[in-house]
């Protein structure tokens, strides 16, 4: 899967001797989502210098999923490097040079395993050629071991940086006919390697977007309308540019058009910038600003009207069914036990704690940008289209974020630090107070699921029925509020019914790490619970036996599914990790207890297999907690950087925790209600759990792990708490039921 | 308004008015990136640096209280080898890396009052510091590595490694 057969290498002399490997990789399709293809331009991806260094180009935005670490990985180890020569450099974004250069969807492993391994494997294949041609023997007889060629017959070696100008005239290899190591060699994959920024991260060193400064920079502050593109209608502009190191304030229009779906990246929104010496001074000025707003039709909605309309919704026939098999009326009609619940989750911010800035230098025509963007490819077609000058004029530099989780999918910041730029006509750094975070983030969506399943006397799903409540208008849905036709347990159960009907909502929506899945995690799993404790069945013998049905067949291949292309679900695998996590857990061997349980849940999803058991127990005053974490997790043949994805692993579950506690944005006159951390609460050191991940390898090439290793954790939570207490949770965060961390 | 600062053990006076939270006055007016804006209302501890050696929120401290000697993360050590950062880079703590100085700040100032801290001593001294990656067992594990390391190298006090490399954020 995956094998990408549309890549080929180019091979030049380096200034100053030694060589260059130029990689160009098209993208699957299934990235086009991501930014277009481009035409083939060499690049610079490796350069092995003649004292040995090896300098590898990181392509990938980082935001902390280890991404800048791990593709040089691969290069290296097929390379036959010494990893402590190996220098790592960001590039720029160019994506003539550079394909699909993004962070999204848990996509950096499966589209790169393959290319980045046959790069390195064909620069090893060059500088082999290069040593044997230099001591007249045949290229068979040589090997390679960190860093150096060897030929054991005449106990030569030479260090790759002394062949390196001569490699750069062999012959190219052929990209599709590189030897692959054998994994069982393997001394860079699956050995762990600290993160390449961590050095500088433990000392203090400016690494990441908000750090960076340009001479004569100045700071900006954009406050925009509580309520999603209201627009202005005065400000006391004045009596702000009077203000101590104020440059200028300034209405900036937007061009945001109203309507009732917004679209990811919808343009320029409205608000008042104000443009000052020091960030701090713009923030002062904007505490006495005072804007008339105009807030447009926003303004009416409500997350109290949203789920009163919810609730009618539900009781009227479907706009749309997404997907029928069987007779689900029919089964329910004659079910041994109906079982039926209605489930909701509330939107929730991603608040990554760097907050969005961006830094900006307009130059006559022209526009250069650093950024911490997850896509900046978008965010240039954003900023070129804004300012009404060609992709090509704007330069856009690509630095460490601190966090992503999705919100860096979208490009609002940069496109406002554009429009600030280009009108001071200085260099500009753009920063969002936390306040500005919170109330103008792509929320990921809240949502509203209406189940209803039936149990035939064994004790055997019959029949499942939901009406998904979402939002959009007509065949529009909201940016990450769409529910995929074969999630599970589509096809594993015989009558089986999915609906849909959505409300319009004027709020920008998103993509949040694992989009869509962790929420149908937290109400299919929770569900599924609920029919095994009717069913009379323990938690896992029932899911292990709903997995057993043969399943009905799957469609054709297509983009998205599963979690952006790759296999659909495999039952196989996810008995897989089930049956880890029950035996790593001790499962059905506790000494039941009142108060404390354990509790189970799986999701598929980017194409990993996660199971998770929580150790949770509830006092009598809903403290609640999770004393150990469980994690089983099948993302293919290989863990590429062991520590740091077990790191990523356990981060995920802590994230999942906060979302399932706290976490909740209201909307109020159409305005959001949370605006810092104290109302959008995250879990603390004190709180968080022990965590345990096993890694069940399989024979299947590697995949991503950021995404798929969060959704089971909110379920595995709530069905522990029903088993502990038998209250059951069909509701998102638990503080709103008077649940809080022990 | 002119103050005098001693950040990191070197002397300095900003012009700026006294209620200018000293992050402001440490990340852009002495340039020092180190010290990170999280939420600016004390809740996330990204801006934690020492003021005479007691971890303080810097965004909810005013320059004009600021009397005392500043430690930021940039002055922990004069080469990354106080305790703390040898610990963090062994265990790779960070993801994103963002809160980390922060955390950094607060374990280092724990572990100059508590030299083995147990696991209720990290609860109470780093449940003001968020990590938006969920790092927490990492941090836990390298606040335990640095007070082995700490032992075995007669660990300073954060304030007294400061004081003998003035001139570090340069």
């Amino acid at each position: 899967m995956l094998v990408n057969r549309r890549s080929f290498l180019r091979v030049s002399s380096l200034a100053g001797g030694g060589v260059l490997l130029g990689l160009y990789i098209k993208p699957p399709k299934a990235s086009a989502q991501f930014g277009p293809s481009a035409p083939p331009v060499p690049n610079n991806y490796i350069k092995i210098a003649p004292d040995g260094t090896i300098t590898i180009m990181a392509k990938d935005p980082e935001v902390g999923q280890g991404v800048k670490t791990m593709l040089p990985m691969l290069i290296a180890e097929e390379l036959d490097a010494d990893w402590k020569m190996v220098k790592i450099e960001q590039t720029d974004f160019d994506d003539t040079k550079y394909a699909a250069q993004f962070a999204g969807g848990s996509l950096a492993t499966p589209f790169n395993w393959d290319p980045m391994r046959r790069v390195g494997a064909a620069g090893r294949q060059l500088l082999v050629s290069a040593a044997a041609h230099t001591w007249g023997v045949p290229e068979a007889e040589c090997s390679t071991a960190a860093g150096r060629v060897l030929h054991a017959g005449s106990k030569r070696s030479v260090g790759y940086g002394e062949v390196a100008s001569k490699a750069a005239a062999m012959p190219v290899p052929d990209l599709q006919k590189v030897k692959l190591k054998d994994p069982k060699d393997y001394t860079i994959i699956g050995h762990s390697k600290r993160g390449y920024d961590v050095p500088k991260i433990v000392t203090g060193q400016p690494v990441f977007a908000i750090d960076f400064t340009l001479p004569n920079m100045l700071f900006a502050v954009f406050q925009k309308c509580p309520v999603f593109a209201g627009k202005v209608v005065s400000a006391n502009l004045d009596e702000i540019k009077a203000m101590p190191g104020i440059r200028d304030a300034f209405v900036v229009e937007g061009n945001v058009k109203p309507g009732t779906v917004v679209e990811q990246d919808p343009g320029l929104e409205p608000g008042v910038a104000i443009v000052a010496d020091t960030w701090w001074q713009a923030q002062t000025a904007r505490k006495k600003l005072q804007v008339k707003w105009d807030e447009g039709h926003g303004a009416s909605q409500s997350s109290v009207a949203f789920a009163q309309k919810a609730d009618e919704l539900s009781k009227q026939p479907p706009a749309k069914t997404l997907r029928k098999d069987g007779d689900p009326d029919g089964a329910l009609a004659s079910a041994a036990k109906v079982v039926e619940a209605a489930y909701v989750y509330p939107f929730i911010s991603h608040a990554p704690l760097e907050p969005q800035n961006c830094t900006a230098h307009w130059q006559g025509d022209k526009i250069e940008i650093w950024s911490n963007s997850q896509i900046p490819g978008g965010g240039r077609t954003l900023v070129a289209k804004t300012l009404g000058i060609p992709e090509k004029d704007v330069t856009l530099h690509m630095q460490r974020g601190g966090g992503g989780f999705g919100r860096r999918l979208t490009n609002d910041y940069m496109v406002e630090s554009a429009w600030i730029s280009k009108t001071v006509n200085a260099p500009v750094k753009l920063l969002w107070s936390r306040e500005d975070d919170f109330g103008h983030d792509y929320y990921r969506p809240g949502g509203f699921q209406y189940l209803k399943a039936g149990l035939d006397g064994s004790g055997k799903i019959v029949a499942w029925n939901n009406h998904f409540i979402s939002w959009g208008d007509g065949d529009r849905p909201a940016p990450s509020s769409t529910m995929g036709a074969t999630e599970f347990p589509a096809r594993y159960v015989p009558n089986y019914a999915l609906h849909n009907t959505n409300q319009p909502l004027w709020l920008k929506t998103g993509a949040l790490r694992a989009p869509g899945s962790n929420v149908y995690a937290f109400v299919i799993q929770s569900f599924i619970d609920e029919l095994a404790h009717a069913a009379g069945k323990d938690p896992i013998e029932f899911r292990l036996a709903l997995l057993s049905n043969t399943p009905l067949p799957a469609p054709a291949p297509r983009p998205g599914g599963g979690g952006f292309g790759g296999p659909e679900f495999s039952a196989e695998r996810t008995i897989g990790v089930l049956k880890l996590a029950a035996e790593k857990s001790g499962w059905g061997k506790q000494t039941p207890s009142s108060g404390r349980a354990l509790g189970v849940a799986f999701h598929f999803s980017h194409m990993g297999y996660f199971a998770e058991i929580a150790d949770v127990s509830v006092s009598a005053e809903n403290k609640v907690k999770v004393h150990k974490v469980w994690v089983a997790a099948d993302i293919g043949s290989q863990i590429i950087n062991p520590n740091f994805a077990e790191n990523l692993a356990q981060g995920a579950v802590i994230d999942g925790l906060s979302e399932l506690m706290g976490q909740e944005i209201t909307l109020e006159g159409g305005a959001v209600v949370q605006h810092n951390y104290d109302k959008h609460p995250m879990m603390r050191i004190a709180q968080a759990p022990e965590i345990e991940v096993h890694w069940l390898k399989s024979n299947n090439s590697p995949t991503g792990l950021g995404e798929p290793s969060l959704p089971p954790i909110l379920p595995a939570v709530c069905n522990a708490i029903f088993t502990a207490t038998g209250k059951r949770i069909r509701e998102t965060p638990l503080s709103k039921s008077g649940y809080s961390w022990a | 308004m002119a103050f005098q600062l001693t950040v990191n053990g070197r002397s300095t006076t900003v012009d700026v008015p006294g209620d200018t939270p000293l992050l402001w006055v440490i990340r852009d007016v002495l340039k020092l990136k180190g010290t990170k804006y999280g939420c600016g209302i004390g809740q996330c501890g990204a801006c934690t640096v020492h003021l005479n050696g007691k971890a303080v929120r810097s965004c909810q401290t005013p320059v004009s209280a600021a009397k005392a000697p500043i430690t930021t993360l940039e002055g922990l050590s004069a080469d990354g080898t106080h305790p703390v950062q040898l610990a963090w880079l062994e265990i790779d703590v960070p993801q994103c890396g963002y809160c980390q100085a922060g955390q950094m700040m607060s374990a280092a100032a724990l572990l100059a009052k508590t030299p083995k801290p147990t696991d209720q001593d990290i609860n109470s001294a780093m449940n003001g510091n968020l990590c938006r990656c969920g790092t927490y067992v990492r941090i836990r594990q390298a606040i335990h590595k640095a007070a082995e390391i700490g032992v075995t190298s007669k660990l300073k006090k954060p304030s007294e490694v400061a004081a003998s490399q003035s001139g570090a954020q340069e």
